[in-house]
């Protein structure tokens, strides 16, 4: 018995250390050419050396939530031009508006040199933002609400227009011949979204919105194919978010739809599909500069007193990623910088 | 046979009423029936609505829907029949996910090893789960909530540090992609009808979960540490055992699913799948569980899965307002909850 049983464990030993090196000789012989290419730097972009004025504080309080792409490149603007003018940047971010006017007030208790705010929900931001300004800290807006830059007493605003960037989408569509897109909202009662696809309904009036569950991708998936096989007329898919644009080419494709693609905000894999020519344009508001013209304005203002943008909102968008332009921007968006 | 001798009499005689009511009431004091009626109503319902819903070529669309649903309703189920809770199930199938493609596009070696190392760390944290909550005796809902929000941090800070970005990389170039596509987000084209292989494993799962659930002896031990532990445990029911079995499962069925969102989609973004983890408990619920523990059913949580899938994409195949869709859902999901109450009721009544 004790014989068997002493056997039957080196027999499994045996299997396992087989399986080991199997795995091992495996994995060795599997170095591939997707993964990590080795000793590139991911992240060049605004690279310009370092400023020699005094290391400043500037707090960046967005209404993201965690894990955002497109708040991920405005976050990685701004660390680029913090980088560059010796500026420590202390970035938070909350979706529920209460909470960001809480960070925006820490932050001036904290007393930093400046602060750089989004304005998703303007009244709620309204009053941390005036007891910063009444502490003598500079604010700029970025991204969203540049209607209340002079409410607010900004010194500066960077962003796009939401409602311009969908009028713009709308007219291009229009031009293409366009008869009935569908307007797909990743999530329900954003304002940024709504405001997108009124603005693409106002010159093709056979717009249809849909919804779909923007934190689940086969839901996403299933969402825009249903819709695609009930309504064989949707000419154009239009997507609000990189994410979905990925996923709405599967939809499209598995509904055997002839329907065109289109899409806000970029990433490596619109810009790649761009070039394939499955999405035929990309709206870009340029999330990374709004981020850097953000933080280099502060410190534009701190050193030399500066105002970019004069006292009005300096438009970061829309610009247009076709084919036309597309590999300039691409090298860019491999970074995550575009 | 005897059968002439025994002929029944007129219908009303004492004898056959009770015969009669026996065998219906059996039938529909099994926790899946009142669902499954529920199910052929939203059918029937968007089948008159919606002239799409009627096509063969839809159907595979819905099953897709349903079956990434129910790959972790039924575990769920299971577990909730166990008497818990997994809040961290929807990001821990990220978080496997996230696993597998980090692991091997940072070293740069074959998918297939970064399967089977994010199979192991997802058995880990399904260990965990169980194994915190035998020690802490805090509730199931407190510690699944506190390895929800680890698990969130993680899958963020770690692809951030790893790729440099909040999206996985893409690995549809490194080695061994094909073959694991292949295994996890194959599509067949029958006919009209494009299925997915997630309907596979959720059909299967299914099976193998309510065989374990009815016929062994750990399906005992599941129904009876979720209705009184105690008790159980003075019987010698291996409860804490179970437990996390049980989570370990979840886990197993998370990490199935984590590798069909991987190689389907190619490249993720590290804030997914934050709330489905209620999507799956409803499912469950539908199909009969019960809050509670101690009961409930496999194949019920499955048509809860199908019956969330129909309603969900019925909604657009019908072509209705989708500003009201998450009122739909909800409307009718208390519908199919309260079909199912009813028959139940209605069965132990008689």
């Amino acid at each position: 018995m004790k014989g068997t049983t002493m056997k039957k464990n080196r027999s499994t030993r045996k299997v396992l250390a087989t399986s080991a090196a199997i795995l091992t000789a495996v994995s060795l012989a599997a170095c591939s050419s997707g993964g990590k290419a080795k000793g590139t730097s991911s992240d060049t972009a605004g690279n310009a050396g370092v400023a020699s004025t005094p290391r400043v504080t500037v707090a960046m309080v967005t209404h993201s939530a965690p894990g955002d792409v497109f708040w991920d490149m405005v976050r990685k603007g701004a660390e680029a031009a913090a980088k560059k003018d010796n500026v420590k940047l202390q970035y938070s971010a909350d979706p529920d508006a209460t909470k960001q006017a809480a960070l925006v007030q820490a932050a001036t208790d904290k007393k930093v040199n400046g602060i750089a705010v989004t304005l998703a929900n303007p009244k709620a931001m309204a009053s941390a933002v005036a007891s910063a300004e009444k502490a003598g800290i500079p604010v700029v807006g970025l991204n969203s609400g540049q209607q209340y830059m002079a409410q607010d007493n900004l010194l500066g605003f960077f962003g796009q227009d939401d409602g311009v960037a969908g009028e713009e989408v709308g007219k291009k569509l229009k031009a293409s011949g366009a008869q009935h897109p569908l307007c797909v909202m990743h999530e329900q009662g954003n304002i940024g979204l709504q405001a997108r696809c009124a603005g693409i309904k106002k010159y093709v009036p056979g717009t249809v919105n849909i919804y779909v569950n923007g934190q689940d991708p086969t839901s996403v998936q299933s969402g825009i194919t249903a819709k695609l096989q009930q309504d064989k007329s949707i000419d154009y898919v239009v997507s609000l978010n990189a994410g979905v644009t990925t996923t709405a080419v599967k939809s499209i494709k598995e509904a055997g739809s002839k329907a065109k693609l289109v899409s806000f905000d970029t990433s490596a894999d619109v810009v790649k599909a761009i070039q394939d020519g499955t999405v035929d344009f990309a709206v870009d508001q340029q999330p990374w500069l709004q981020g850097y013209l953000a933080v280099d304005s502060l410190w534009l203002y701190l050193t030399n007193g500066d105002t970019i943008g004069g006292g009005s909102p300096t438009l970061t968008g829309p610009s247009f990623v076709d084919k036309s332009n597309v590999n300039a921007v691409a090298k860019y968006a491999a970074n995550g910088t575009r | 046979m005897t059968a002439v001798d025994h002929a029944p009499g007129p219908p009303g005689t004492s004898e056959d009423r009770v015969h009669q009511r026996s065998v219906l009431a059996q039938v529909l004091s099994k926790p899946e029936v009142g669902a499954l009626i529920g199910a052929i109503a939203v059918f029937i319902l968007f089948f008159c609505a919606a002239s799409s819903f009627r096509s063969l070529e839809t159907t595979g669309n819905i099953l897709y829907q349903a079956s990434t649903i129910g790959i972790m309703a039924v575990p769920v189920a299971l577990l909730m029949i166990g008497g818990e809770f997994d809040l961290s199930a929807g990001v821990a199938v990220l978080t496997s996910s996230l696993i597998a493609s980090l692991f091997c596009w940072d070293l740069g070696i074959n998918l297939w090893v970064g399967v089977v190392v994010s199979l192991a760390l997802s058995l880990g944290v399904g260990f965990l789960n169980g194994w915190l909550l035998h020690r802490t005796k805090l509730p199931s809902f407190l510690v699944t909530l506190g390895t929800f929000f680890i698990l969130q941090g993680v899958n963020l800070a770690v692809t951030r540090s790893i790729s440099g970005q909040v999206v996985s990389p893409d690995i549809s170039r490194i080695a061994g992609y094909n073959s694991a596509k292949h295994m996890f987000a194959q599509t067949w084209k029958i006919g009209s009808v494009t299925l997915n292989i997630t309907v596979l494993f959720w059909l299967v799962l299914t099976a193998c979960g309510a065989y374990l659930l009815t016929r062994t002896k750990i399906g005992n031990w599941i129904l009876a540490a979720g209705g009184d532990a105690p008790a159980a445990r003075a019987v010698g029911v291996p409860v804490v055992g179970t437990k996390i079995g049980l989570f370990m499962t979840v886990s197993f069925c998370g990490w199935l699913l984590g590798m069909h969102l991987l190689f389907s989609f190619n490249t993720l973004t590290a804030s997914l799948g934050v709330g489905n983890e209620f999507i799956y408990i409803i499912a469950a619920v539908v199909g009969g569980c019960l809050l509670t523990g101690g009961y409930g059913s496999v194949i019920g949580a499955s048509i809860g899965s199908l019956i969330y899938g129909m309603t969900y994409l019925g909604i657009t195949y019908a072509g209705w307002n989708p500003d009201w869709l998450k009122t739909f859902l909800g409307v009718m999901l208390v519908a199919a909850t309260l079909v199912n109450t009813t028959v139940q009721r209605k069965a132990s009544a008689r």
